[in-house]
């Protein structure tokens, strides 16, 4: 037999026509998109790099309006991270180690993750609504002016709740996973050694979780930054402009203003911007590990 | 600095323990001087690491009282108690330079800067960790890493005892020989007591002064390297120790002689009538020598050449023993004779030594 058989690759191709037509041609449809204007009636006029430039230029409508909600976006990605990765290493702490009661924990923190988004949008478009929703007519009940619909700091507030509330559970099962891989002997030895609860944190348990921290901080951003569903069921982006996050805006401009060449041009800048945070979180990890390696 | 007693310690897992196999430490009296070095010596499970343990105190025994100097202990913290332990597996902190990390236990203990300084260069100097002192402690070796775990238990003075849970277990076999030795130096220096648990009898034997055989929960033996392999006291602790461990052969004991399978072989002392539970003889390999003069027939299974010594497989009648051979003696054929040092011959009744008369 043969070593090397060129037919081989007929055992591959079956992939190749799946990726083509699941990835390459829409991608290169969006690509033909951004670089011509749309008008109705199916009609394009070349535009070259005209969209990009102003999309990158501040001062231009498109480039203003996409500036703003990249920094919508960001805010949004700083404040969930600075929320859920605190609270999650708190909780994974504070879990049960073992027994029925670890069970029920386990079971109730792997809820929301299983919710899918726009229900849960749903739930929390309902429960924070001022006027029937049990969680925004306590709060007004207590004095406080909470309606989403109509203040931008309650529409925040109501987004960054709702996702503490879906994806606090992530880090903290994570966490929980690193913590469990702890030998014993590093506890026993911190007591021997008489280090306080505080001590054992940072020394033990931080030094040890760096590693599915890295990954929870990288999943967790990359979502945020993603996010679409939730905020869009809830708030729909408003009020005004105030939640309209980079893909509500994308959406707003392909759909609603049917501007495919500008909405194209976005979404390949918001498609780069994702992939060069994975390059850099990817290329930073396996420095990480590699690093790691030559020591041990 | 200090000396343990333990007064009638057991562990049972199990709030209402019922027979012996309910303890993982059958109740035992044991006290421990300072300045020695004991290894606590028993196959996997028989209850070694739980009584270390207890006095570490990371497990309350059920039953018993632990005094230190004749403190009762039992119910201290470990952080309060003034040990110091070397993990099976180096626990060292991660991000923090070999300084750092013998510095720690000082730190949390709320010491002065320059007292710390001191300590750790006292400490780092005796373990021969003063050249990476500022090196990150994750970036050594196995055994310099078990340096350091020593290290900060050798950092505080107020420190009791040292105790040691088979810390030699992922050390390369080349420097575990110099890592025992260190650990030798570092006791014959401190004046420390030090409790050294292990499955290896070559590591117990070479680094303590008094050796404690366990096995199934109980102690067995406490004695120096050599009562343990002239005269143990259970039939154990004589197969356990020793390589090849002792021979044992099922008998009839009375007066000066003992018959095994119808050979009579002469002992040194007298004995009792021996009518009562399993009567068996036991005698190292080392004082069974094959002979060309007079001595108990016995056929030849097989020589096994160590290189240092020629063991012989033998039987003695229906039974197997081991004999060493002599480096002159030429062996032909399956049939030869040996010569037993009576004064070598131990009897034991259900497992125990019988003394003679």
């Amino acid at each position: 037999m043969k070593p090397y058989d060129n037919r081989a690759w007929l055992l591959v191709l079956p992939v190749f026509a799946v990726v083509l037509f699941s990835a390459v041609l829409p991608l290169m449809t969006v690509v033909n998109y951004s670089v011509q204007d749309s008008f109705g009636n199916n009609q394009f006029f070349w535009n070259g790099m005209g969209w990009f430039r102003e999309l990158l230029d501040p001062s231009s409508e498109l480039g203003g309006r996409f500036l703003a909600a990249l920094g919508r976006n960001l805010v949004f990605s700083g404040i969930i991270l600075a929320i859920e990765v605190p609270l999650g290493i708190l909780v994974a702490l504070c879990m049960p180690r073992r027994g029925w009661r670890l069970a029920v924990v386990m079971v109730v923190m792997a809820l929301p993750l299983l919710v899918p988004w726009n229900v849960v949008g749903t739930i929390w478009q309902v429960f924070a609504r001022a006027d029937i929703g049990l969680f925004g007519a306590a709060v007004n009940g207590l004095g406080i002016d909470y309606n989403y619909a109509g203040n931008a700091t309650a529409a925040w507030f109501t987004v960054i709740i709702m996702d503490v509330w879906h994806w606090t559970s992530l880090i903290a099962l994570l966490c929980y996973a690193g913590l469990r891989a702890i030998p014993d002997a590093y506890y026993q030895a911190a007591r021997i050694d008489g280090a306080g609860r505080w001590a054992v944190f940072r020394n033990i348990e931080l030094p040890k979780l760096k590693r599915v921290l890295v990954i929870g901080v990288l999943l967790r951003f990359i979502d945020s930054f993603m996010i679409y569903t939730e905020p869009f069921v809830v708030t729909g982006g408003g009020p005004g402009n105030a939640t309209t996050f980079l893909s509500i805006d994308l959406v707003k401009l392909a759909l609603g203003q049917f501007d495919l060449g500008k909405a194209a041009a976005m979404s390949l800048v918001y498609n780069m911007m994702t992939l060069l945070v994975c390059w850099v979180f990817f290329t930073a990890m396996t420095q990480l590990d590699a690093a790691r390696e030559r020591v041990e | 600095m200090a000396r343990i007693t333990l007064d009638g310690i057991g562990h049972a897992y199990g709030p209402r323990p019922g027979g012996p196999a309910d303890y993982a430490l059958q109740p035992l009296d044991l006290v421990w001087e300072q300045g020695l070095a004991y290894a606590l010596l028993g196959p996997s499970g028989c209850g070694k690491t739980t009584l270390l343990n207890i006095i570490s105190g990371l497990v309350q025994p059920s039953h018993g009282r632990l005094l230190f100097d004749g403190t009762d202990v039992t119910h201290l913290p470990t952080e309060r108690r003034n040990i110091a332990q070397v993990f099976q597996f180096p626990v060292i902190y991660d991000t923090m330079t070999v300084a750092g990390n013998l510095a720690f236990p000082l730190r949390n203990r709320g010491m002065d800067r320059a007292g710390i300084v001191q300590q750790v260069a006292r400490t780092a100097a005796m373990l021969g960790l003063t050249e990476v002192l500022d090196r990150p402690a994750r970036n050594l070796s196995a055994d310099a890493k078990q340096k350091i775990s020593l290290g900060r238990g050798l950092v505080r003075q107020d420190v009791a005892a040292v105790l040691f849970d088979e810390p030699l277990t992922v050390i390369d076999p080349g420097l575990k020989w110099e890592l025992r030795s260190k650990l030798k130096a570092v006791h014959r220096a401190l004046d420390l007591l030090m409790i050294y648990v292990t499955h290896d009898q070559t590591e117990a034997l070479t680094f303590a002064d008094q050796v404690v055989v366990m096995e199934g929960g109980q102690v067995l033996q406490v004695g120096t390297p050599a009562e343990l392999f002239e005269r143990p006291d259970h039939t154990f602790v004589g197969h356990f120790i020793g390589s090849p461990g002792m021979n044992l052969l099922p008998a009839e004991v009375s007066g000066m002689e003992a018959r095994v399978d119808g050979h009579a072989l002469p002992l040194a002392g007298r004995y009792a009538p021996l009518d009562a539970g399993r009567i068996e003889v036991g005698v190292r390999p080392d004082f069974v020598a094959l002979t060309d003069g007079p001595g108990l027939p016995v056929q030849v299974d097989r020589i096994d050449d160590l290189g240092r010594v020629r063991l012989a497989r033998v039987r003695l009648g229906r039974h197997r023993m081991v004999a060493t051979v002599p480096p002159d003696a030429v062996v032909s054929g399956s049939e030869a004779r040996v010569r037993i040092d009576p004064a070598r011959i131990h009897v034991y009744a259900d497992s125990r030594r019988v003394a003679p008369l």
